[in-house]
């Protein structure tokens, strides 16, 4: 075994996760093509029980978390959300609900703002009610989105948009951004699409090519800088998608360093998609948080930095991005362990150089997307 | 100036956290964590004192620190160019 100590890769030490994930559920009336929940997730029917929940808000607080996000599918279609937001409230977090805005009314958004939640993000799929139901796959999502917007700003919540955005909607920054100026949002969250879960599967027809998206970068520094200038308190937002950087993202800030998601049934993830990867992941069922976070192999799969290979181990840029994104350099190169790669010094940059060359030339239409819904889950589950 | 009334902006909370062994200041999807001097000036603003009555309390519970009008005054501005809270 000579040879093979390198005590100079030591793990770093450990800090709490100051980020608890809380999808409640991966039930949701929308299907939209380019939703980050498994492909296969309408087998996970086994849902946590509110002690459940509780159990979990709790032991994640003691070991420090600070800010919690409900999230999905959708979390409205939890009937116990109330109690979830009051028990979150009482032992301080900050908690942020992440929703369609769909089964959301003006009574439940002041009720939830009396149970002590902090904020709703309601997210769009567009800034014109066409476009945004046909993403959706859904007729009346956009007056009930704008609705809702509306009493959120009401109810005294800071407003917080968040917009994903695709080659079927890049063209639309202007539009988005005086949307959400007569809204009066504080925050706009421009997301291009991260391509897992259906985004992957449906990458081809998502992603837009470069032409459009250093247009839409022109856009979006134009309108921020006549924000800027008017003095607007609106906060704009822009997450440009990775498969035009030439180095990848510092993924969730590192593997098990901030980030605890917790699953509908109860899996414990470093971050919401890794559940695509071939390792196992512990469940709050069976362990304690404290356990899951600092002692399962799942967690500590990834941490430090001595299961990287070449590319790089030897690089001196792996303390900024811990080699990128494990999900995508699974999806792109069948081994989680290789680089993310977005990174040029990646051995299979070329195949982001094949998807931007795909982006340049893709003719499909929003009909030819894959939605989100149980019977085409149920379909990747067979295949 | 120092007759403004500072005040955290909505969906803004200010605590503290033993974990983190610092005052935070929490809002949508984000945490700074706060250095002790920024803690203790945020600690005051409550929506109701002015500019002036925070320099008040801070400097007799810091007899040592000298005048620091200038210092919270500075750290206010910055804090209102953030967005993190509105002085009035
Ligand atoms: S991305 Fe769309 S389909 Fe997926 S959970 Fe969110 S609203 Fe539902
Ligand atoms: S080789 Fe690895 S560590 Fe270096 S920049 Fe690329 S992804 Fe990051």
């Amino acid at each position: 075994m000579t040879g093979s100590t390198d005590t100079s890769a030591q793990a770093p030490e450990i800090g709490p996760p100051l980020w608890l994930l809380a999808e409640l559920t991966y039930r949701c009336p929308l299907q939209c093509p380019y939703c980050s929940n498994p492909l296969d997730y309408a087998q996970n029917e086994q849902e946590l029980s509110t002690e459940q929940w509780v159990s979990v808000l709790r032991q994640g607080r003691e070991m420090g978390a600070a800010q919690l996000g409900f999230s999905g599918g959708e979390p409205l279609v939890r009937q116990d959300l109330p109690d979830l937001i009051a028990e979150a409230r009482q032992l301080g977090y900050y908690s942020n609900l992440i929703t369609s805005g769909l089964g959301l009314n003006e009574h439940k958004v002041r009720a939830f703002r009396d149970a002590g939640l902090d904020h709703i993000q309601v997210s769009f799929q567009a800034s014109d009610p066409e476009l945004n139901n046909a993403v959706a796959g859904s007729r009346k999502a956009f007056e009930q989105k704008l609705a809702m917007a509306r009493a959120v700003k009401e109810a005294g919540y800071p407003m917080v948009l968040n917009f994903v955005i695709h080659r079927h909607n890049i063209h639309q920054m202007t539009d988005i951004i005086d949307l959400c100026e007569r809204l009066g949002a504080d925050y706009v969250e421009l997301a291009t699409c991260q391509y897992y879960g259906w985004a992957f599967k449906n990458r081809e027809g998502l992603m837009p090519s470069k032409a459009q998206l250093v247009k839409a970068e022109a856009e979006v520094n134009q309108r921020r800088q006549q924000l800027a200038d008017a003095g607007s308190a609106m906060k704009l937002i822009f997450v440009t998608p990775d498969y035009y950087e030439e180095r990848p993202k510092a993924c969730m800030n590192g593997w098990g360093s901030l980030f605890l998601t917790v699953a509908p049934d109860g899996t414990a993830l470093p971050c919401h998609s890794a559940r695509l990867l071939p390792i196992e992941f512990p469940n709050v069922r069976e362990q304690s948080l404290q356990s899951i976070w600092y002692d399962s192999p799942g967690f500590n799969h990834y941490r430090g930095d001595s299961w990287m290979p070449e590319p790089c181990r030897s690089c001196d840029e792996k303390g900024k991005d811990f080699g990128g994104c494990r999900c995508q350099a699974y999806l792109l190169t069948g081994n989680a362990d290789n680089a993310d790669p977005v990174c040029s010094k990646s051995p299979s940059h070329d195949r982001i150089l094949a998807a931007r060359r795909a982006a340049d030339h893709a003719t499909a239409g929003l009909e030819d997307l894959s939605y989100r819904n149980p019977a085409n889950s149920r379909l990747f589950f067979r295949s | 100036m120092s007759v403004q009334v500072p005040r955290l902006r909505p969906g803004f909370r200010f605590q503290w956290e033993p974990a983190q062994n610092a005052h935070v200041l929490l809002y949508p999807e984000g945490m700074v964590r706060l250095n002790d001097s920024a803690g203790a000036i945020l600690a005051e603003v409550d929506g109701q004192r002015t500019v002036e009555a925070i320099v008040a309390t801070l400097e007799q519970r810091f007899p040592d620190a000298g005048p620091l009008a200038d210092d919270v005054m500075h750290f206010l501005q910055d804090a209102e160019q953030q967005h993190w809270i509105t002085l009035s």
